[in-house]
């Protein structure tokens, strides 16, 4: 193990260990909504009525393909295969960004019907109503920008597979991005049925 | 040696030949990072000083003395977070633990060098907003470092930048636990196994692990701060359907295990001055090792004893409550096995040696006013009193504090070549022990006759033993500022510091000093363990 | 240091596999929660997730081919967020 030998292990180890604090950073939000589910039952279930099942159960579907193709690109990689490594790193980051989309649709037809944050509606309703929407926005929202980080990191991937900066024989930078977009597919099967299904 | 200038030689001062502000600030050295988060500690220390000196005269009478009570609620506010997040955290670990750390475990660097240097620099960064937020917007803070809803969530202060500044300080501090716990598996020199690992290092296993898994929380929390601020969520408003204590649950679910980040690293230095000065071998080295992360482990489970007056219910005062009491059990085996190492070991009383031994005395009564505060009963009575205020200054001021000079002592000859006077040391240390217990006993015995916390005036009675306090940290001051000044002047012009005069048998007293850039000439194979001084070949 | 298990490559076909098992698993969870299963539901829909949530570490993570060393520290995380839960429960349900 001399220190001018790359250490794969150890560049995984490290980004487990970054993925575990991403773990408890959404944590913090579950311990949050668990509370208040407890304390609000029958307005949670109001408010979860109110999702779209129809956008949240695409969203799912999408970031698991997405997830999938991440996970293909890791093999095609170590196989040696870039054009295929880079198709399926598009497939990802397209994914992402129909997400995207279909969320900025999501949110446009709640803020239409005025909810969100500290909106009129939210104030006068229900308390438990307020709490639950503002869970909602939270957690998809810090859920959207590691979206958004992860498409980035995804693009800057592609770039450096593209240059051969990673290949066959050094490509823990990629495996380490995709774990991490694993992760964020990760915390969305645990949202979508919290919010969208629940009650 | 000619120079008057502020240069050490030799070493990693210089042998890569760079030695301008560039080869610094972006340098990956883990060295010229420790020393560099030590420059910038040591410089909000000061801050930190300046603002409770400030505090102390505002209270050495009643009524209005020197400041506004607006004044007065941010000189607290900001010495709190300046003494925590700029000064206590990242104290231990970030400086000494960078530069000791790759060299006790026979590294030549830790596992992520440039992500150790963006962490330097997230912290600067942190640092300077959290700095700029005193004086825009609304200005300084005056929640008291806690933020505590509904207040930070209303008041007109800068709240929002100054906890977005803590946040970035916390991203660092994650990023040098996750490069620590990594360095820690992967980077040990042959024959370095784990109960060779100095105990030093081992504390900083435990608490990089603390680091990782409880800094998330608070940054979550912090980050609902700022969008109860901006956005009006509403999730701690009780007139939305919020509960203003699940933040005090979430801030403590970080805050309690953060006190363990700034302890144990203390523990650690401890640990490893102990038996040098002893001239003995660490007693009870697994138990050691161990109790460092059963403090981890068991102290991130105690975080409501902050709360027993919040309105938590009576089941959780009664669980926190006894789970506080567990974490006294690492706790003391630690201090028996100290005092275990020195007994009929042949002690030598120079300045690390002091200063440790003060940790030894100042965090044991710290830690049993702990349990005062523990015991749901009693605290009731003592609770947000200037006897918390004495308790946690014992423990993060008498504990981290005295073992952040220890080390300083111990370890920052090696790093500079030169060394300090011994005199002046030890007149700095004994003029900071007094100063230090006039100040902070007083305080407790203020807080049991009733003195509460953060308060700008108090009753008449209360003013004589708070003018001992004020004096008392004018005596600390004084200590502190001879202690500073003689470390300054020796590390630079003083006598040389060669070879391994402490009689050290850790990897970091085996090398060339100042170490070189590289650490070791050839990859070092390790086969005795930290503290086997015979093994070591050291009389 | 390389690792031997760290080079295990995932065929495309098991990773297809996987993938098919999370949506069928996904379609699973919303026609469980469409039943009337009172408290059940949470449950239901959290044991799913769960299971979901394995595969994907498992296989697209590749953690059943990691030393052992990342399971337990897997194991350390995912057990400290749920003492921090559970702690807090201590409290709001015995308010």
């Amino acid at each position: 193990m001399s220190h001018l030998e790359k250490d794969t292990f150890g560049a995984k180890l490290g980004m487990w260990l970054f993925l575990f604090t991403e773990i408890l950073l959404f944590g913090g939000v579950f311990i949050l909504y668990s509370v208040y589910l407890t304390r609000y039952p029958k307005e949670f279930g109001l408010g979860g009525k109110q999702l779209d099942l129809v956008y949240g159960a695409t969203n799912t579907v999408v970031l698991l393909t997405s997830s999938l193709f991440a996970a293909m690109s890791v093999t095609a990689i170590k196989r040696g295969a870039k054009t295929a490594t880079l198709t399926l790193l598009g497939g990802t980051i397209g994914c992402a960004l129909i997400f995207l989309f279909i969320k900025y649709l999501e949110w446009s037809a709640k803020f239409h019907h005025g909810i969100y944050p500290n909106s009129p509606k939210l104030i006068a309703g229900p308390p438990g109503e307020s709490i639950f929407f503002g869970l909602y926005y939270l957690a998809t929202g810090l859920h959207g920008i590691h979206v958004i980080i992860g498409s980035v990191l995804m693009a800057w991937t592609a770039v450096m597979v593209q240059r051969e900066v990673l290949h066959a024989g050094d490509n823990v930078t990629l495996e380490n991005v995709t774990l991490y977009w694993h992760l964020v597919d990760l915390v969305w099967i645990f949202i979508f049925p919290l919010y969208y299904l629940i009650l | 040696m000619s120079q008057e200038t502020a240069t050490a030689e030799g070493g990693f001062w210089s042998d890569s030949g760079k030695t301008g502000i560039g080869s610094w600030i972006f340098s990956t050295d883990h060295k010229r990072i420790g020393l560099m988060y030590l420059y910038c500690v040591l410089s909000f220390f000061m801050v930190g000083v300046l603002l409770g000196v400030l505090i102390r005269l505002e209270l050495i009478a009643p009524g209005p003395t020197i400041v506004t009570a607006q004044t007065y609620n941010a000189l607290f506010t900001v010495h709190g977070v300046v003494m925590i997040f700029l000064f206590i955290i990242p104290g231990i670990p970030a400086s000494f633990g960078n530069l000791v750390l790759p060299i006790q475990l026979g590294a030549r660097d830790v596992a992520f060098p440039r992500v150790n240097l963006f962490s330097w620099w997230l912290y600067v960064i942190g640092a300077v907003i959290v700095l700029v937020s005193l004086f825009t917007g609304g200005g300084a803070p005056d929640t008291g470092w806690t933020f505590y809803v509904p207040f930070s969530a209303r008041t007109t202060t800068n709240v929002s930048l100054a906890v977005f500044g803590v946040f970035i300080l916390g991203f660092s501090s994650i990023l040098t636990g996750i490069n620590f716990v990594t360095t820690i598996h992967r980077m040990r020199a042959p024959g370095m196994n784990w109960t060779r690992i100095p105990l030093f290092t081992w504390s900083l296993y435990a608490t990089a692990w603390v680091q990782i898994l409880a800094t998330p929380i608070i940054a979550i929390t912090l980050l609902l701060v700022v969008t109860e601020r901006v956005l009006g969520l509403g999730l701690f408003d009780p007139s939305r359907g919020g509960d203003p204590i699940m933040f005090q649950h979430m801030f403590w679910i970080y805050s309690h295990p953060a006190v363990y980040i700034m302890i144990l690293p203390g523990m650690g230095v401890i640990s490893d001055i102990i038996p040098v000065f002893s001239r003995k071998p660490i007693f009870g080295y697994k138990m050691i090792a161990f109790s460092s992360l059963a403090i981890a482990a068991a102290g991130s489970a105690v975080w409501g004893h902050h709360m027993y007056t919040s309105g938590m219910s009576d089941l959780g005062v009664m669980v926190f409550s006894f789970l506080t009491f567990l974490v006294a059990i690492p706790s003391a085996i630690k201090v028996f096995n100290w005092v275990s190492t020195m007994y009929k070991g042949s002690i030598s009383l120079e300045a690390p040696m002091l200063f440790a031994l003060s940790f030894i005395l100042l965090f044991s009564i710290g830690g049993l006013s702990g349990l005062i505060l523990g015991a749901a009963s009693t605290d009731i009575h003592v609770h947000d009193t200037h006897f918390v205020v004495g308790h946690f200054h014992y423990v993060m001021f008498g504990g981290t504090g005295f073992a952040f000079f220890a080390a300083a002592h111990y370890w920052l000859p090696k790093y500079f070549g030169r060394r300090y006077e011994e005199k002046p040391a030890i007149i700095g240390w004994v003029l900071m022990f007094i100063g230090f217990n006039v100040l902070y006993f007083t305080m407790q015995v203020l807080g049991m006759e009733g003195m509460p916390r953060r308060y700008y005036d108090y009753l008449p009675e209360f003013a004589r033993l708070n003018f001992v306090a004020t004096v008392g940290s004018w005596i600390m001051v004084a200590g502190i500022l001879i202690v500073l000044w003689n470390l300054w002047r020796g590390l630079l012009k003083g006598e040389p510091f060669t070879g391994n005069p402490w009689g050290g048998a850790s990897l970091e007293w085996s090398i060339p000093t100042p170490p070189p850039t590289e650490n070791f000439e050839e990859d070092p194979v390790v086969t005795h363990g930290p503290y086997d001084f015979k093994g070591a070949g050291v009389p | 240091m390389t690792n031997e298990s760290a080079e295990h490559i995932l065929s495309y076909g098991k990773l297809v596999t996987v993938w098919v098992t999370l949506l069928v698993l996904t379609a699973a969870t919303i026609m469980v929660t469409r039943v009337e299963l009172g408290v059940w539901k949470v449950w239901a829909a959290l044991a799913i997730a769960s299971i979901k949530s394995g595969l994907v570490i498992a296989f697209f993570m590749h953690m059943k081919y990691e030393p052992r060393l990342f399971r337990i520290i897997l194991f350390v995380a995912l057990f400290t967020l749920a003492g921090f839960i559970g702690g807090t429960f201590f409290d709001v349900l015995y308010r």
